[in-house]
């Protein structure tokens, strides 16, 4: 074989494997780049956290009236009594697990799956459960009722 | 004398052991009233036997009551002739009539009561009498339960004990050793398959299998004292005070009206009232659970509102249901969807409030509930679908990279062919 | 304009010199080769460990109340925040691995044998290492599997004579395992192990890079017999081109395991709950975990778990210490560590089966 042939493929080749590498690289890093990039901006949502939510916006609840709202992974009860001081709790009753509610003409936390009460600070007072509701802490940022879970260690 | 002198030291400590013990023996024997009476019958076989150990479970015996406080007689005389003796007051086995008396004697004196116990009722003799039990008592009758029977006696525990005999977790038991046995109840005019139905009903299985003392036994229905059945045109009363929502949304139904005209038993109609079970949306339906078909004829208006209450209720467990089974897809491929899964539960709640309503018998009320879990359900299946959109789009990005990774994988193949050739 | 930047910094360092050890640098080729590259794929894996670790510090925050819910907000809310958790567990557990068979084929492949002692030991010390990474990752999302994990090894820990309840405390940051345990886990996977990890690996590199590459004993007398029989490759370009196959090959099955099995978060720990019925270790712990369950509860007057402790501590111990075991002239000895080597590699994947499997 002459060296003129020897030499006609070889630069082929050696370019038909620089591209499939050079471009390979280029890709497969794209690829890793890519997400990383993106991971390493915020996103918009600033999540405050499973301890802490927005329950409501001032003005939101009546005196003497009650909201439900989401608190992590289980429902809140968020109260505002008839002088103006807001009380929390959660939700979830302890007999068989439903949702209570507040009842402003008892002005007690009442379950209606089987009629059981708390009284204002989240103790059962009366019917099937047996223990008081979690209470939370509630304090105002600015127009925000936040709801905290209560500091443990 | 040396030899004494080597013996002392544990001689002594012998004699102070013993002096200890003496004194030990008489502060446990202080404060227990003599009760010779165990002596003898501590030994004795039945139906004279009351061992030592079985009285010492007795809540009166542990107040410091004797067997005496009951049967009279004199219980620090060793003599049995004299500690039997009527003389001191001896009454021997107590009549089967005497007992409401008997135990009424201490248990409806308030004055005595409240030197044990203030907070302990003294109404129970007075509750009895108005009881079928008391009434028929009255007239004679002494197969009827009295104190005893339930209570159990000589080893009577407090009704918080887990093991008295009326211990909420007991009481269906204790009531059924009478009113279960068709033989003993022959005579009387009413049936005996009450207990049986109840084990297999919903409440039993709270209390006895689940530990919620919070469900109804006997008692808690029908009184304990003063026992009797609540009466057709007040069962709802009584199963308001749990299920006070439902017996709400009855009161003001059409149904509350028709049932007192006919003399039927409000809730029980449907609900039984001894074997009751949980409630199925086919109670609705046309099967061998309907209820209302048992009133109703096929076709009527109320048929068709039925149907419509039904159907109401099968959409939203319908879409309740492919909500969440979108969504376990999506969280067994990895996505992470809880928020989605909890919100179901507000969806969840909302079918439970709508079984609620059905009792008003209303389906402008029940479609209220349903609509609002409607929209909760349909919200968290979008995002069960948005779940499965990002997952595929997982999957593609995915396939992209492979690609690129194969491509330089071939092409560090080929170089390294190319430099080693 | 790369050519000039090499120039640039060859002027200034003489990186020809440098350099000069690696382009010599061979690599014995012969049926058993494919083994060197387990090596360079766990160094590499631990790179990845790194970077994907130094990227999941932006967005996790350690303590009890937000650790679980920084993790959710990386997997749910951080862009492509779900890819880098998940290739950070994936690879935690693929690095594991292949640290293991690493080591067994270095066992097998004897070549820890003189001069290679304290490469040996860098080496077993780094394994001892990324099993403590292992631990002290597991417990930093704060779910219940992982603190009643976490729990049942620190007490097992405790059971140590002497030593071990003093060690189970500092472990712990208390006397249970609390939010300080959370924080003091953190600080030991994101700034003490590292630390001792990259002096330790630094050694374990540079001694292979001087010692050379070991070669099977036979392998090794035949070719001292007749020195043209040795066949071998460049270390650069051939070898490493060949690595980084293998390490795209990494990639690639990091990327799988990503994508298609996510690694899931859990439910938060709550301290005041009972433990999950049959909770277990991670798998590579499970074979030490299963074999602790099998001794009786007292072994004549010793308590059942304290032996198994103390034996494990000592097998350890021997571990390190094996090279010394063995001497240059052929004896039993050399037998007795094969046929131990082979019973180990059987015990541990053994245990680790039924440990998965038994409930």
């Amino acid at each position: 074989m002459s060296a003129d042939q020897l030499s006609q493929p070889e630069p082929e080749r050696r370019r038909v494997v620089g591209i499939f590498l050079g471009g390979g690289l280029l890709a497969s890093f794209a690829c890793f780049i890519y997400p990383v990039l993106r991971y390493l901006v915020p996103p918009a949502v600033v999540d405050l956290g499973g301890d802490e939510v927005v329950a409501a916006k001032l003005g939101d609840l009546k005196p003497n009236s009650g909201k439900i709202f989401r608190f992590g992974s289980r429902p809140g009860l968020l109260i505002m009594e008839s002088d103006g001081t807001y009380r929390a709790f959660s939700a979830t009753c302890t007999h068989l697990g439903c949702t209570v509610q507040y009842r402003n003409d008892l002005r007690e936390i009442w379950c209606a799956c089987h009629n059981g009460l708390y009284d204002l600070n989240g103790r059962n007072v009366s019917g099937p459960p047996p223990r008081p509701l979690d209470v939370f802490d509630v304090h105002l940022r600015g127009d925000d009722i936040v709801v905290s879970r209560k500091r443990e260690a | 004398m040396a030899f004494l002198r080597n013996k002392l030291r544990p001689f002594s400590a012998a004699c102070v052991g013993l002096a200890g013990f003496v004194v030990l023996a008489a502060c446990l024997g202080y404060g227990q009233s003599k009760n010779s009476c165990l002596d003898c019958h501590g030994a004795l076989p039945d139906p004279l036997g009351v061992s030592q150990e079985k009285f010492s479970q007795d809540i009166h015996a542990q107040k410091g009551l004797t067997c005496a406080s009951c049967h009279g007689g004199d219980p620090t005389s060793d003599d049995a002739d004299k500690a039997m003796s009527p003389k001191a007051g001896w009454k021997g086995k107590i009549d089967r009539k005497q007992i409401p008396q008997l135990c009424g004697s201490c248990h409806s004196d308030p004055a005595y009561i409240r030197q044990f116990n203030p907070s302990l009722r003294t109404d129970q003799l007075d509750q009895y009498r108005t009881s079928v039990h008391g009434k028929r008592f009255a007239a004679g009758d002494t197969k009827v339960a009295v104190c005893t029977d339930c209570h159990s006696v000589h080893d009577l525990r407090a009704p918080s004990d887990l093991r008295s005999t009326v211990n909420p977790v007991n009481v269906a038991n204790t009531c059924a050793r009478c009113h279960a046995d068709a033989s003993y109840m022959q005579g009387y005019s009413i049936p005996t398959d009450q207990f049986a139905k109840y084990s297999t009903s919903v409440h039993h299985e709270a209390l006895a299998v689940r530990g919620d003392l919070s469900a109804p036994t006997c008692t808690t229905c029908h009184g304990n004292h003063g026992a009797a059945p609540p009466g057709v045109d007040k069962v709802q009363n009584v199963c308001s005070n749990c299920h006070a929502f439902q017996a709400q949304m009855y009161e003001k139904s059409t149904h509350k009206k028709a049932f007192e005209a006919a003399f039927l038993p409000g809730c029980v109609v449907c609900h039984s009232n001894h074997g009751i079970k949980h409630p199925t949306d086919a109670m609705l339906g046309t099967g061998p659970d309907a209820v209302c078909l048992r009133c109703h004829n096929p076709g009527d208006k109320c048929d068709q509102a039925r149907a419509g209450l039904l159907s109401s209720l099968r959409r939203l467990d319908d879409a309740n249901k492919s909500a969440d089974s979108l969504l376990r897809v999506a969280e067994s491929s990895g996505m992470e969807v809880s928020e989605a899964r909890l919100g179901q539960d507000q969806a969840r709640d909302s079918l439970t409030k709508a079984r609620v309503t059905i009792h008003s018998f209303r389906t402008d009320l029940v479609d209220q509930d349903i609509q609002a879990g409607l929209k909760i359900a349909a919200q968290n299946l979008q995002a069960g679908k948005d779940a499965m959109v990002e997952r595929n789009y997982r999957r593609l990005g995915f396939g992209i990279s492979v690609i690129a990774i194969g491509i330089v994988l071939a092409g560090l193949r080929l170089y390294i062919k190319k430099i080693e050739s | 304009m790369f050519a000039a930047l090499r120039r640039w910094f060859d002027e200034r360092l003489d990186l020809d010199d440098l350099t000069a050890p690696l382009r010599h640098k061979t690599v014995p080729t012969h049926r058993l080769s494919y083994w060197y590259f387990l090596g360079g794929i766990t160094l590499f894996l631990f790179v990845i460990q790194v970077l994907t670790g130094i990227l999941l510090l932006l967005y996790y925050r350690p303590g009890a109340n937000e650790a679980f819910e920084s993790v959710q907000y990386i997997m749910t809310r951080g862009r492509f925040g779900w890819l880098i958790r998940s290739i950070h567990s994936w690879s935690a557990n693929l690095m594991i691995f292949t640290a293991f068979a690493h080591m067994f084929s270095v066992l097998f492949l004897k070549a820890y044998r003189k001069p290679r002692e304290l490469t040996w030991i860098t080496g077993v010390l780094l394994l001892f290492l990324v099993m403590g990474f292992g631990f002290s990752g597991y417990l930093l999302p704060w779910n219940t599997l992982a603190f009643f994990a976490t729990k049942v090894g620190t007490e097992i820990t405790g059971q140590i004579p002497i030593v071990g309840k003093p060690m189970m405390i500092f472990l712990r940051g208390g006397e249970e395992v609390t939010g300080a345990t959370l924080t003091r886990f953190f600080g030991f996977h994101v700034a003490v192990l590292p630390g001792i990890a990259t002096v330790l690996l630094l050694l374990h590199v540079l001694l292979v890079q001087r010692l050379g590459m070991s070669v099977p004993p036979k392998l090794d007398v035949q070719w001292t017999a007749d020195p043209s029989a040795k066949r071998e490759m460049k270390f650069f370009p051939n070898f490493v081109l060949r690595e980084l196959m293998a390490w795209y090959v990494a990639l690639g099955v990091l990327g799988a395991l990503a994508a298609v099995f996510p690694w899931n978060l859990g439910v938060k720990a709550d301290p005041f709950v009972s433990a999950p019925a049959g909770i277990k270790p991670e798998w590579y712990f499970l074979f030490m975990f299963q074999t602790l369950k099998l001794i009786p509860s007292k072994v004549w007057f010793i308590d059942g778990e304290v032996l198994g402790v103390i034996a494990f501590g000592l097998i350890g111990l021997l571990w390190l210490l094996l090279p010394f075991f063995e001497s240059d002239q052929p004896s039993h000895m050399k037998r007795w560590i094969t046929g131990l080597s082979v019973f180990a590699l059987a015990y541990v994947a053994g245990m680790s089966v039924y440990g998965l499997l038994a409930k």
